[in-house]
């Protein structure tokens, strides 16, 4: 069905249900209970998912197919989120016209950036990458928000002013909100059910609409032929060269696609929340989506997507542990032993997540080079070894070539 | 060839599927039934207390925050009241806020704006805050009002100087207690001129966001409409810590002030690389080589040491200040902590007083009503002498006090002493000044 195999078709109709049904299923504690502080599935973290998400899948296309190391994914994550407000400003709050041109923009700059990168490859490609990032970064941060010429608007984030033409907005009729025709990115709909409280956000599923759309085109890429020439280029760029076949073309549309994928992720960013900020596109942001690719798997398909949902789990939640929080969970220690408990927790919860995350991801990369998808895979593994019990048959050694 | 096979079943079953289809965008945009944002039901009300913990204001936000739980305490009946028993308004009675019991939760803003958006949102959205407060950066400050303006709830602004604030990016949702660059400029440019002389040469090094652009302007306009001349302005990265490829320059300058318009880490490190060239021990053009560090804490000249002695700038409040109100805030602040409160601590505290009050007196959480009962405000009692709310663009005017770093200081915290009070009429504006003209606060968002 959709031109996918039955494995890959299973694979997306579970994605599908998971990104539909994250309301319910990120809410797992009732609303007054202490553990309520674990819950993710505030519209704000469930669009922070599913956007970042997309930005994942598309690094992926990149790095996990090509084995192309970019540094300087967030430049195009911040160029479609400017692009998109400036659609904002210009025409109107209806969000479809700031994603189409966020898409458009990233693709353009991607090909620009990637014609001067890609003539290099390995750390070199990396460096020069990481370099028009910061460039970028430079130009958002500063250079293109003086007075005179102010594109971007510099530290305080490039929004929507009240005297901003806005040529097709009508305040009258549709909310003065980022909207798709009239309903508000910011409409939530609660639904209360015992002691839980479940919240149905319009940005979050558009957000992961697209997001189901961009998974079943990386699908497709990885397993079209064009998927398997930049496997070639990863796994030997130069006998593919020997062989006659020039792979410019295809890693520079890999590049372009990639750098699409997080502009698209950009503009999504500024439908749900019409500001863009350029920290947007300093090297930490580029840094982040590295992380999530490696975390999650790379060459995988599902693995950036659950890298992305568990550093913005982490970002989120364990950020916002203070310690009067601590303080509450160990209230039933004895004073001294609250106290102590407290201190040693500390380091890891509120500023300190960093560190928590930190430590996550050695281990991951340490115990399971494949990311959680090895987990994922080794579990599986162990479950139906033990459902079968075939012990007796063990693994042969295949011959290396 | 297709086959149809129409069956009542199979029209039944398409019928409910679309009609489900239709049904489905509604439940979206059906509204709930609470009058505003986050209307506070149960026995408690909770606040946001949005704070850098991290990045170059963190020792502010960390202050910010001691002074936030002072604050919830006391509303909640706790510890010695502090400033509610000067405070002019006696409708705080110490049994949390409308009878409900405050809470509060705090969050990161990294002094970024997409961060502190971020943590405001998940206050919002996730902990039910009715009312966001805290920053400790113009720019962030203004995202997070303008975030919460969308949201409809109130924002209290906590330590931001830039005029953009109360000015071109002014909203109605939001409130800003602290004083802005141009009543700095206004408060100190007489003090400069009088000490320093009126032929002086200026070159300002200027952090590179709001705040530094528009307190460089107020300074540069207070300074040059007294005789100074403005040699060079050089914005710096806000995220730059070393500044001694900036301070270079200036010796060469034929400048004899430097204006370091720089709060935080940053301050502490420039006025340290300045420092460290020799810059104060200097002669240009015949005078002697001054310092000026336009917005002043207690925090950045104990960060900055020996450097900031005989330094002059502005400040919002200091904690040497004898008046009722400041000795009831600096005596319950250094009860609960072992030392006085900065001025980033007065103003949140303040802040989250005003707005208990607003929402006493207004009988409601609704913003629309706390807006109107913030309006036009006259208190005092908080430390700052009689204070206006301005209605036009939710500014508060009060006295600025002009500070040096003290030269033979008694203790850790005795690190400045105050100047001159410059009284209010001095550093008031029309609400029309081009400095902050250019947006227009909208119509309160009482959200839902």
């Amino acid at each position: 069905m959709l031109g996918l195999n039955a494995k890959d078709m299973s694979l997306l109709i579970v994605v599908a249900i998971l990104t539909m049904c994250a309301p319910l299923i990120l809410n797992p504690f009732p609303a007054d209970s202490a553990m309520a502080q674990f819950n993710a599935g505030y519209p704000d973290l469930m669009q922070k998912f599913v956007i970042f998400g997309i930005f994942a899948i598309g690094f992926n296309i990149l790095f996990g197919l090509t084995g192309y190391l970019s540094f300087g994914h967030a430049a195009f994550l911040g160029v479609g989120s400017y692009s998109c407000v400036w659609m904002f400003k210009l025409l109107g709050y209806n969000v479809l016209p700031g994603i189409a041109l966020s898409v458009v923009t990233s693709g353009l700059f991607a090909l620009l950036i990637g014609l001067i990168t890609l003539r290099r490859s390995g750390i070199y490609f990396s460096i020069l990458t990481l370099a028009f990032a910061q460039m970028s970064f430079a130009l958002a941060y500063s250079v293109l928000s003086n007075p005179k010429f102010n594109l971007t608007n510099g530290e305080t984030g490039l929004q929507v002013y009240a005297n901003d033409p806005q040529w097709f907005h009508n305040s009258e009729r549709l909310p003065d909100l980022p909207h798709i025709f009239g309903l508000s990115m910011r409409a939530t709909q609660k639904v209360s059910v015992g002691g839980w409280e479940f919240q149905f956000n319009t940005g979050y599923y558009l957000c992961a609409f697209i997001m189901l759309i961009c998974f079943y085109l990386a699908i497709r890429i990885f397993r079209s032929p064009f998927g398997m020439m930049l496997r070639a280029v990863k796994s030997n760029q130069q006998r593919m060269n020997y062989t006659g076949l020039n792979s410019r073309p295809y890693t520079l549309a890999a590049f372009v696609i990639s750098g699409m994928y997080a502009g698209l992720a950009g503009g999504l960013l500024s439908a749900v929340d019409p500001l863009a900020g350029a920290e947007r596109m300093q090297w930490t942001a580029s840094g982040e989506v590295v992380l999530m690719t490696i975390l999650g798997g790379a060459g995988t398909l599902i693995g950036p997507v659950l890298g992305a949902g568990l550093i913005k789990y982490f970002e989120n939640i364990f950020s916002k542990i203070n310690d009067n929080v601590l303080h509450g969970w160990f209230s039933f220690l004895p004073d001294g032993m609250e106290d102590l408990m407290v201190t040693l927790i500390h380091p890891f919860v509120g500023k300190g997540w960093h560190l928590t995350l930190g430590i996550i991801f050695m281990l991951v990369v340490t115990f399971l080079p494949g990311g959680l998808v090895e987990g994922g895979q080794r579990i599986g593994r162990m479950l139906s070894r033990k459902k079968s019990k075939e012990a007796d048959s063990p693994a042969s050694t295949e011959p290396a070539e | 060839m297709t086959k149809s096979n129409l069956t009542r079943r199979g029209m039944l079953k398409t019928g409910a599927v679309t009609g489900a289809g239709v049904a489905l965008p509604t439940i979206f945009t059906a509204s709930s039934a609470a009058a505003f944002t986050n209307e506070p039901t149960g026995s408690s009300v909770t606040l946001g207390f949005n704070v850098p913990q991290t990045g170059p204001y963190a020792d502010e936000g960390a202050d910010e925050l001691r002074a936030y739980e002072l604050a919830v305490e006391h509303l909640n009946g706790g510890g010695d009241g502090g400033m509610m028993n000067t405070f002019s308004s006696k409708s705080l009675d110490g049994s949390g806020i409308l009878g409900r019991k405050v809470e509060f939760v705090t969050g990161d803003t990294q002094t970024k704006s997409d961060a502190a958006r971020a943590s405001a949102k998940s206050m919002i959205e996730k902990d039910g805050a009715v009312m966001i407060t805290g920053g400790s950066s113009s720019g962030v400050a203004i995202a997070v009002q303008g975030l919460c303006q969308e949201a409809g709830v109130i924002f209290m602004a906590g330590l931001t100087h830039s005029n953009d604030t109360t000015g071109k990016d002014k909203k109605a949702n939001g409130f800003r207690h602290f004083f802005n660059g141009y009543m700095s400029g206004a408060a100190l440019a007489p003090v400069l001129a009088a000490r320093y002389g009126k032929d002086r040469r200026a070159y300002h090094l200027t952090a590179d966001y709001t705040w530094g652009w528009t307190q460089q302007e107020s300074i540069a306009a207070a300074t040059e409409a007294l005789g100074w001349q403005t040699v060079n302005n050089v914005l710096t990265p806000l995220a730059q810590t070393d500044f001694s490829s900036y301070v270079a320059p200036v010796l060469n300058s034929g400048a004899d002030v430097l204006v370091l318009n720089h709060y935080g880490g940053n301050m502490v490190n420039s006025l340290t690389a300045a420092v460290q060239f020799g810059l104060r021990e200097k002669q240009v053009n015949g005078k002697d080589f001054e310092i000026v560090v336009p917005l002043y804490s207690r925090l950045m000249a104990k960060g900055a040491g020996e450097n900031v002695k005989g330094i002059f700038g502005s400040t919002n409040w200091h904690w040497s200040l004898t008046d009722e109100g400041s000795k009831a805030f600096v005596k319950s602040f250094g009860t609960k902590y072992g030392f006085p409160p900065s001025q980033a601590a007065h103003t949140c505290y303040v802040q989250t007083l005003l707005y208990a009050d607003a929402v006493q007196r207004a009988g409601s959480h609704n913003p629309c009503a706390v807006a109107e009962a913030l309006e036009g405000f006259e208190f005092d009692g908080l430390g700052n002498g009689p204070t206006l709310y301005r209605a036009e663009d939710h500014q508060c005017f009060k006295d600025v006090l002009v500070v040096k770093g003290k030269d033979n200081p008694t203790s850790e915290f005795d690190l400045l002493e105050i100047v001159e009070i410059t009284p209010r009429a001095q550093v008031e504006y029309a609400a029309d000044h081009p400095m902050f003209a250019g947006g227009s606060l909208g119509s309160c968002n009482p959200g839902a």
